[in-house]
Protein backbone atom coordinates (compact mmCIF):
# COMPACT_ATOMS: atom_id res chain seq x y z
CA UNK A 1 0.00 0.00 0.00
CA UNK A 2 1.36 3.39 -0.97
CA UNK A 3 1.18 6.52 1.18
CA UNK A 4 -0.02 8.73 -1.66
CA UNK A 5 -2.73 6.40 -2.87
CA UNK A 6 -4.09 4.82 0.27
CA UNK A 7 -2.69 6.36 3.45
CA UNK A 8 -2.98 9.93 2.22
CA UNK A 9 -6.59 9.32 1.29
CA UNK A 10 -7.25 7.58 4.57
CA UNK A 11 -5.43 10.38 6.41
CA UNK A 12 -7.62 12.96 4.68
CA UNK A 13 -10.68 10.84 5.44
CA UNK A 14 -9.74 10.56 9.09
CA UNK A 15 -9.09 14.31 9.29
CA UNK A 16 -12.58 14.86 7.89
CA UNK A 17 -14.02 12.41 10.43
CA UNK A 18 -12.22 14.21 13.25
CA UNK A 19 -13.66 17.53 12.02
CA UNK A 20 -17.18 16.03 11.95
CA UNK A 21 -16.89 14.57 15.47
CA UNK A 22 -15.46 17.85 16.78
CA UNK A 23 -18.23 19.90 15.13
CA UNK A 24 -20.88 17.57 16.61
CA UNK A 25 -19.32 17.83 20.06
CA UNK A 26 -19.14 21.65 19.92
CA UNK A 27 -22.71 21.89 18.57
CA UNK A 28 -24.05 19.59 21.31
CA UNK A 29 -22.22 21.67 23.93
CA UNK A 30 -23.67 24.90 22.53
CA UNK A 31 -27.15 23.37 22.47
CA UNK A 32 -26.71 22.14 26.04
CA UNK A 33 -25.57 25.50 27.41
CA UNK A 34 -27.80 27.87 25.42
CA UNK A 35 -30.78 25.51 25.23
CA UNK A 36 -30.78 25.26 29.01
CA UNK A 37 -31.13 29.05 29.19
CA UNK A 38 -33.32 29.89 26.17
CA UNK A 39 -35.21 26.74 25.10
CA UNK A 40 -36.19 24.42 27.95
CA UNK A 41 -35.38 26.88 30.77
CA UNK A 42 -33.69 24.62 33.29
CA UNK A 43 -35.57 21.33 32.70
CA UNK A 44 -33.07 19.00 34.38
CA UNK A 45 -34.15 15.86 32.46
CA UNK A 46 -33.47 17.43 29.04
CA UNK A 47 -30.22 18.94 30.34
CA UNK A 48 -29.06 15.57 31.74
CA UNK A 49 -29.89 13.72 28.49
CA UNK A 50 -28.03 16.30 26.41
CA UNK A 51 -25.10 16.19 28.82
CA UNK A 52 -24.85 12.41 28.30
CA UNK A 53 -25.05 12.89 24.50
CA UNK A 54 -22.36 15.58 24.70
CA UNK A 55 -20.16 13.25 26.78
CA UNK A 56 -20.58 10.37 24.30
CA UNK A 57 -19.83 12.67 21.36
CA UNK A 58 -16.71 13.78 23.27
CA UNK A 59 -15.57 10.15 23.52
CA UNK A 60 -16.19 9.77 19.78
CA UNK A 61 -14.06 12.84 19.17
CA UNK A 62 -11.21 11.41 21.26
CA UNK A 63 -11.33 8.10 19.33
CA UNK A 64 -11.40 10.01 16.02
CA UNK A 65 -8.36 12.00 17.16
CA UNK A 66 -6.44 8.82 18.01
CA UNK A 67 -7.32 7.31 14.61
CA UNK A 68 -6.28 10.55 12.91
CA UNK A 69 -2.87 10.38 14.61
CA UNK A 70 -2.51 6.72 13.57
CA UNK A 71 -3.09 7.69 9.93
CA UNK A 72 -0.16 10.12 9.92
CA UNK A 73 3.39 9.13 8.92
CA UNK A 74 6.25 9.17 11.42
CA UNK A 75 7.39 12.77 10.81
CA UNK A 76 3.86 14.14 11.03
CA UNK A 77 3.34 12.19 14.26
CA UNK A 78 6.55 13.70 15.67
CA UNK A 79 5.32 17.20 14.74
CA UNK A 80 2.01 16.58 16.52
CA UNK A 81 3.74 15.00 19.53
CA UNK A 82 5.99 18.05 19.93
CA UNK A 83 2.98 20.37 19.52
CA UNK A 84 1.12 18.40 22.21
CA UNK A 85 4.15 18.69 24.52
CA UNK A 86 4.27 22.46 24.03
CA UNK A 87 0.52 22.75 24.47
CA UNK A 88 0.43 20.60 27.63
CA UNK A 89 3.34 22.51 29.17
CA UNK A 90 1.83 25.90 28.43
CA UNK A 91 -1.60 24.79 29.67
CA UNK A 92 -0.12 23.49 32.93
CA UNK A 93 2.12 26.47 33.66
CA UNK A 94 -0.32 29.17 32.53
CA UNK A 95 -3.30 27.32 34.02
CA UNK A 96 -1.71 27.16 37.48
CA UNK A 97 -0.54 30.79 37.27
CA UNK A 98 -4.00 31.90 36.14
CA UNK A 99 -5.72 29.95 38.91
CA UNK A 100 -3.28 31.33 41.49
CA UNK A 101 -3.96 34.88 40.26
CA UNK A 102 -7.65 34.25 40.88
CA UNK A 103 -7.14 32.70 44.33
CA UNK A 104 -4.82 35.52 45.45
CA UNK A 105 -7.12 38.17 43.93
CA UNK A 106 -4.46 39.50 41.58
CA UNK A 107 -7.20 39.56 38.94
CA UNK A 108 -10.63 41.03 39.58
CA UNK A 109 -12.54 38.45 37.51
CA UNK A 110 -12.95 34.68 37.92
CA UNK A 111 -10.48 32.37 36.15
CA UNK A 112 -12.56 30.52 33.53
CA UNK A 113 -11.71 27.06 32.14
CA UNK A 114 -12.78 28.32 28.68
CA UNK A 115 -9.82 30.73 28.67
CA UNK A 116 -7.49 27.78 29.25
CA UNK A 117 -9.14 25.82 26.43
CA UNK A 118 -8.47 28.74 24.07
CA UNK A 119 -4.81 28.83 25.18
CA UNK A 120 -4.50 25.05 24.60
CA UNK A 121 -6.01 25.37 21.11
CA UNK A 122 -3.82 28.31 20.08
CA UNK A 123 -0.60 26.80 21.49
CA UNK A 124 -1.31 23.43 19.82
CA UNK A 125 -1.96 25.11 16.48
CA UNK A 126 1.18 27.24 16.85
CA UNK A 127 3.17 24.11 17.76
CA UNK A 128 2.02 22.32 14.58
CA UNK A 129 2.81 25.37 12.41
CA UNK A 130 6.29 25.70 13.98
CA UNK A 131 6.89 21.95 13.46
CA UNK A 132 5.82 22.10 9.80
CA UNK A 133 8.20 25.04 9.31
CA UNK A 134 11.10 23.30 11.11
CA UNK A 135 10.86 20.08 9.10
CA UNK A 136 9.89 21.56 5.73
CA UNK B 1 22.68 11.63 11.02
CA UNK B 2 24.23 11.96 7.55
CA UNK B 3 22.79 9.95 4.69
CA UNK B 4 23.20 9.27 0.96
CA UNK B 5 19.51 9.24 0.07
CA UNK B 6 19.65 12.22 -2.28
CA UNK B 7 22.49 10.57 -4.26
CA UNK B 8 20.81 7.16 -4.32
CA UNK B 9 17.54 8.77 -5.34
CA UNK B 10 19.26 10.51 -8.24
CA UNK B 11 20.96 7.25 -9.26
CA UNK B 12 17.57 5.55 -9.37
CA UNK B 13 16.04 8.55 -11.14
CA UNK B 14 13.39 9.05 -8.49
CA UNK B 15 11.77 12.29 -7.36
CA UNK B 16 11.12 12.87 -3.65
CA UNK B 17 7.43 12.31 -4.32
CA UNK B 18 8.03 9.00 -6.10
CA UNK B 19 10.31 7.77 -3.33
CA UNK B 20 7.78 8.86 -0.72
CA UNK B 21 5.08 6.93 -2.58
CA UNK B 22 7.18 3.75 -2.63
CA UNK B 23 7.99 4.07 1.08
CA UNK B 24 4.45 4.90 2.15
CA UNK B 25 5.39 8.25 3.72
CA UNK B 26 4.88 11.92 2.83
CA UNK B 27 7.22 13.87 0.54
CA UNK B 28 7.92 16.19 3.48
CA UNK B 29 9.34 13.22 5.40
CA UNK B 30 11.75 12.31 2.57
CA UNK B 31 12.84 15.94 2.31
CA UNK B 32 13.44 16.21 6.08
CA UNK B 33 15.45 12.95 6.09
CA UNK B 34 17.58 14.05 3.13
CA UNK B 35 18.35 17.36 4.83
CA UNK B 36 19.28 15.54 8.05
CA UNK B 37 16.50 17.29 9.97
CA UNK B 38 14.73 14.06 10.82
CA UNK B 39 16.11 10.59 11.55
CA UNK B 40 13.86 7.82 10.22
CA UNK B 41 12.65 4.93 12.34
CA UNK B 42 14.39 1.56 12.00
CA UNK B 43 11.53 0.06 9.90
CA UNK B 44 11.71 3.02 7.48
CA UNK B 45 15.51 2.75 7.31
CA UNK B 46 15.14 -0.97 6.43
CA UNK B 47 12.58 -0.09 3.74
CA UNK B 48 15.05 2.41 2.25
CA UNK B 49 17.86 -0.14 2.39
CA UNK B 50 15.71 -2.79 0.66
CA UNK B 51 14.55 -0.34 -2.00
CA UNK B 52 18.08 0.80 -2.89
CA UNK B 53 19.53 -2.73 -2.35
CA UNK B 54 22.06 -1.42 0.18
CA UNK B 55 22.76 -2.05 3.83
CA UNK B 56 21.62 0.55 6.34
CA UNK B 57 25.28 1.41 7.02
CA UNK B 58 25.79 2.14 3.33
CA UNK B 59 22.98 4.69 3.43
CA UNK B 60 23.29 6.21 6.89
CA UNK B 61 26.34 7.41 8.75
CA UNK B 62 26.13 8.20 12.44
CA UNK B 63 27.72 11.50 13.44
CA UNK B 64 30.07 11.30 16.41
Amino acid sequence: MKYSSVNKRSSAGRTRLLAIWTALWVASLALLVFGNIFLWEGNTTITAVLLIINFLLGIGMIVANIKHLESLDELQRKIHLEAMGISLGIALVLGISYSTMDVTNLITFDAEISHLVIVIGISYFAGVVIGQYRYR
Amino acid sequence: MKNRIKILRAEHDLTQGELAKQLDVSRQTINAIEKGKFDPSLPLAFKLARLFEKTIEEIFEAEE
